[in-house]
């Protein structure tokens, strides 16, 4: 299974990725340079964090205009797994894959420590092995991670069951105090409407060892790989 | 122009160094040769004044590979890997502008390590400022804060460590003191020095702009009040435009299409060409009309003494150009042959092919003046080394004077700071944050690498030699207690004005120490930094030689922090307990004093213990072990308490007090004697520890147990402190937040 980081200049948790994918996981990860206009062989699209051209405008706006970027639109738009982790998460917001855009954090400060993110959906392809209402430990690092997007938008992400991932309480509830950026109802990740691209602002592949601080970020990397393995066993038995 | 006195006076040259540049040029020179060696001879590039000082310093040893005299120091980790390193000062111009002095800081530190074909790995930092009662040094704080975040995380190199110290007299000159570690292969470290007659130099990264012009002569001068003048002279960061150029230049190191590589920081082109001409004996010759430039009109003097940031000298092999053209192009840098390399040893500068400026490049670096300067041990040291015991106000309570000390903000916790920067990135950091040194693992080894910055001002203040000596234990030993053997040291010696004979005798003895205790602790220092005219309006900062030591863990998977994993562990004292109050934060905090003899050090003890503590992490025989300093044994208790989810403890102990006459009751709880680790143990090991501390020659005692959910002292059978630690780590933990804040805590 190849995983494709896509390494956008700026980048900066490209090799995080790479190295949770190759060395933990034990898939193979490949690094896709942004000025490429093809994904090439790839069964999972990372776009990973980091502060693509500095950031200076808006975060990822800039990122979205890549050559790379009809690749990835065209990748999810067949249904396959795109994952976005913190300024690859403001880039999918950009580009329109996933809705909604990312403030300054409430503070205006950046923060980087480990919070509870509560799992709420269980039936995209990243978080197929978790079980509903499971709390992760997982890092986070950044200065805009304050999910906004406009009431009906809030309510349609509700109503569809596309919030993926909430800040909580280590036993699982929600709430102002376990909210370390004042994103709308404590949103940490959302997917799209087919439900295979899952943007979120917490390092999963900086939790994938315990020696670090957390393991707790590998079961997202694990349900990919177990959904598409799944999903190819299906195929083979279809032919 | 004519050179006149006026014009040598702004460009900060004295005029018996005139006459000095007369000779050596043979002649007269012209103004934009006279900017060339005034940025060149300042003290900020020179080192004219510590220079005789500092080279007394050792810096060999089996696992040096590169000492000073390059961009950074590097040493042999095993693996074929070498871990590349220097500190760095930012002090003056964070002073000015706190988020872009600081940023750049950070920029140029990183600049220098990745210069050397290494990897940047991990940041610390070292701050000082005044005191937070004070709006102005809040401001700095907060600025310096956002500052080393806002390039650090950027840029994805993680600030894993640091060391934050606060007093009244860096108030008006804090100190920025930046070090970072790489990562490069052991036979592939890159030069910074020219070769090859006929190879072209390239220009790479950033524009040229009329920022930072005279940066280093401003970072060799006092402050006064005409400081919004100097604004200019501070340039402004851009860590998106490092990335990319840290990227292609690894890209391109890779590839050995380089033969020399220089960053350009301090006096900019001028000390990039000069320096790799001179390290290199060969001549360099440019045209700065090739120099990309950012401003319309700007002069040859203009474009060899700017300090824009971001900037790299690039030596390449003829022929290999297409090569490393495409490189850049790749990252959207440009690459610009701005010149080559000559015969001979001058330095020629020409402005759209008319020779402006041609200098030997020797004259500018290693024929800059080297000054002996006269140094005196100030007046009333005596009085200064004396604590007044019948002067000390009445001791408040222990309990009261430890709560006090755990608010005090160099004791309390630095989470406020250390958590807006990126601590994680790159995924090797295996230290939890705020808690002693940082470790990250090395990748594709067992091994990991601990560092470390530490430097009390007070105790320099008080007997420099001793207070140097004091730094480079502490980093060594804050190192040992992650685990790591110290195998290097890098050093940023902040001082006042060298001019003035008692500052130079702080330096001189500071220096002298420092190499005694190199030598007898068994390690090399590999280069860093001298800070020196660290005044403002005519007052100096505390002496603060900052000490950072790397260490080295053999398996990365034993490495241990300070918080108690669990109770019923028991707690052994390594080391002694000599009730020292001397330069304490007892002191200072309760009684407002800044007196006494500083803590004593044995440097054979010390080197035991530096010795012991990693082989029983190696042996897996220790659970934590912490570092005594700053508020002595009660505040080590405590802080080994924090954050283990509210573990206590009770210990008992004799009281102790070698400085006559001062409440031995304080010194015992507060006093900062050197040498000591508090370690926790399995019962079933502890047997095994005190045997091997025996062994090793290393005074050791079980002096308590963890559990409970308080911190309990007893002192000769009675009991001093007994505090919850949830109060205890309330006051320690919201402390700093509720300063910064302006609130009193």
């Amino acid at each position: 299974m190849t995983f494709a980081v896509v390494v956008f200049p700026g980048s900066n948790c490209d090799h995080d990725a790479y190295y949770a994918v190759d060395h933990v996981l034990g898939q193979k990860a490949r690094f896709v340079w942004h000025k490429d206009t093809s994904l090439g062989a790839a069964d999972v699209v990372i776009l990973p964090g980091g502060f693509s051209h500095g950031d200076y405008l808006r975060t990822g706006a800039i990122a979205r205009f890549s050559p790379i970027m009809p690749a990835v639109q065209e990748f999810a738009a067949a249904g396959r797994p795109v994952l976005g982790i913190c300024n690859g998460f403001q880039i999918l917001t950009e580009c329109g894959l996933l809705p909604g855009a990312m403030l300054r954090n409430r503070d205006l400060k950046f923060h980087c420590e480990l919070v509870n993110v509560r799992v709420e959906r269980t039936d995209t392809p990243f978080t197929g092995l978790c079980t509903a209402g499971q709390v992760l430990r997982l890092p986070i690092a950044h200065g805009e991670g304050n999910y906004y997007a406009p009431p009906e938008t809030m309510d349609a992400l509700e109503a569809s069951g596309r919030v993926v991932f909430r800040y909580s309480t280590a036993a699982g509830e929600i709430s102002e105090g376990a909210n370390p950026n004042g994103a709308l109802h404590n949103i940490a990740g959302i997917c799209n409407e087919g439900r295979n691209v899952v943007g979120l602002m917490p390092h999963p592949e900086r939790a994938c060892e315990s020696a670090v601080g957390s393991a707790d970020g590998l079961v997202l990397l694990e349900s990919v790989t177990g959904a598409l393995a799944h999903q190819g066993a299906l195929q083979a038995v279809a032919r | 122009m004519t050179i006149d006195s006026a014009v040598l006076e702004r460009h900060g040259i004295k005029p018996d160094e005139y006459e000095r540049i007369l000779g050596l040029l043979g002649r007269e020179p012209n103004l934009t040769e006279l900017g060339l060696f005034s940025v060149m001879w300042s003290e900020h590039c020179s080192y004219k004044s510590s220079r005789v000082h500092l080279k007394t310093l050792p810096t060999d040893g089996p696992r040096v590979l590169q000492g000073p005299g390059e961009n950074a120091g590097a040493v042999d980790i095993g693996d074929g890997l070498a871990a590349v390193f220097k500190i760095e000062s930012h002090n003056h111009p964070s002073f000015i502008e706190p988020y872009q002095g600081a940023a750049t800081g950070v920029g140029g530190i990183i600049r220098d390590i990745f210069t050397m074909g290494a990897r940047p790995i991990a940041l610390l930092d070292a701050l000082r400022f005044g005191t937070l009662d004070d709006a102005r040094s809040r401001r700095i704080l907060q600025g310096v804060v956002a500052g080393i975040g806002g390039y650090g995380n950027s840029i994805g190199i993680p600030t894993v460590g640091g060391d934050v110290m606060f007093d009244e007299s860096y108030s008006g000159n804090p100190l920025v003191n930046v070090f970072c570690l790489g990562l490069a292969k052991a036979d592939a470290l890159v030069k910074g020095r020219a070769s090859g007659i006929g190879n072209p130099i390239y220009y790479v990264g950033a524009k040229t702009g009329r920022d930072g012009i005279h940066g280093a002569t401003m970072a060799s001068a006092e402050f006064d009040d005409q400081l919004s003048e100097k604004r200019p002279a501070v340039q402004v960061g851009d860590p998106f435009m490092e990335k990319l150029l840290l990227e292609a230049c690894l890209e391109v190191m890779a590839t050995d299409a380089c033969v020399g590589v220089q960053d350009m920081g301090a006096a900019g082109l001028t000390c990039a060409t000069s320096e790799t001409g001179s390290r290199g004996a060969v001549g360099i010759e440019i045209d700065v009309a090739k120099v990309p430039q950012r401003e319309t009109g700007m002069t040859p003097y203009e474009i060899m003494l700017s300090e824009s940031q971001e900037r790299m000298l690039l030596i390449v092999k003829r022929g290999r150009e297409a090569e490393v053209e495409q490189i850049f192009e790749k990252w959207d840098l440009h690459a610009v042959e701005i010149g080559h390399v000559t015969a001979g040893e001058l330095l020629t500068i020409k402005h759209n092919g008319v020779v402006v400026a041609q200098v030997p490049n020797r004259a500018l670096t290693d024929e800059a003046p080297v000054y002996r300067r006269p140094f005196a041990p100030p007046a009333g040291r005596d009085i200064l080394q004396q604590i007044p015991v019948s002067d000390l106000k009445p001791a408040p309570v222990a309990t009261e004077a430890f709560m006090t000390l755990l608010g005090s903000p160099t004791v309390a916790s630095k989470r406020w700071i250390y958590h807006q920067y990126d601590h994680m990135v790159r995924t090797n950091t295996i230290a939890p944050a705020g808690a002693g040194a940082g470790v990250v693992r090395v990748k594709g080894t067992t091994r990991a690498l601990a560092m470390s910055v530490d430097g009390n001002g007070r105790f320099v203040w008080l007997d420099p030699r001793q207070g140097a000596q004091l730094a480079l234990a502490e980093a060594a030993r804050n190192v040992a207690c992650a685990g790591g053997v110290p195998i290097g040291a890098t050093n940023c010696l902040n001082f006042g004005n060298p001019e003035r004979p008692e500052i130079m005798w702080q330096f001189a003895e500071a220096v002298a120490g420092l190499g005694e205790a190199c030598r007898a602790l068994g390690i090399p220092i590999t280069g860093g930094n001298v800070s020196l005219y660290n005044e403002t309006d005519g007052r100096a900062i505390l002496p603060t030689p900052v000490i950072g030591v790397v260490g080295l863990i053999e398996d990365a998977s034993r490495t241990v922090s300070r918080s108690f994993p669990a109770a019923g562990l028991d707690l052994v004292l390594l080391g002694e307990n000599h009730g020292e109050l001397g330069g304490s934060e007892y002191l200072k905090i309760v009684h407002g004093l800044i007196r006494g003899v500083p803590p004593r050090l044995d440097l054979s003890v010390e080197a035991a213990l530096q010795r012991l503590v990693p082989s029983l992490v190696a042996a897996g025989l220790i659970r934590t072990a912490h570092d005594c300093a700053e508020g002595g044994l009660a505040v080590t208790l405590a802080e080994c308490a924090f954050d283990s989810g509210g573990i206590g403890a009770t210990i008992e102990v004799p009281s102790a007090a070698s400085d006559g006459g001062v409440d031995r009751l304080a010194a015992t709880l507060f006093g900062e004697s050197a040498s000591r680790v508090l370690v926790s143990v399995e019962p079933s090991q502890t047997a095994a520890v005190l045997s091997a501390a025996g062994q090793a020659g290393v005074p050791a005692s079980v002096i308590g147990r963890t559990g409970g959910s308080s911190i309990r002292i007893d002192v000769d059978h009675q009991v001093a402190i007994d505090c919850s630690v949830a109060e205890a780590e309330k006051q320690w933990g919201t402390s700093l937040a509720g300063k910064l804040a302006g609130r009193a805590a």
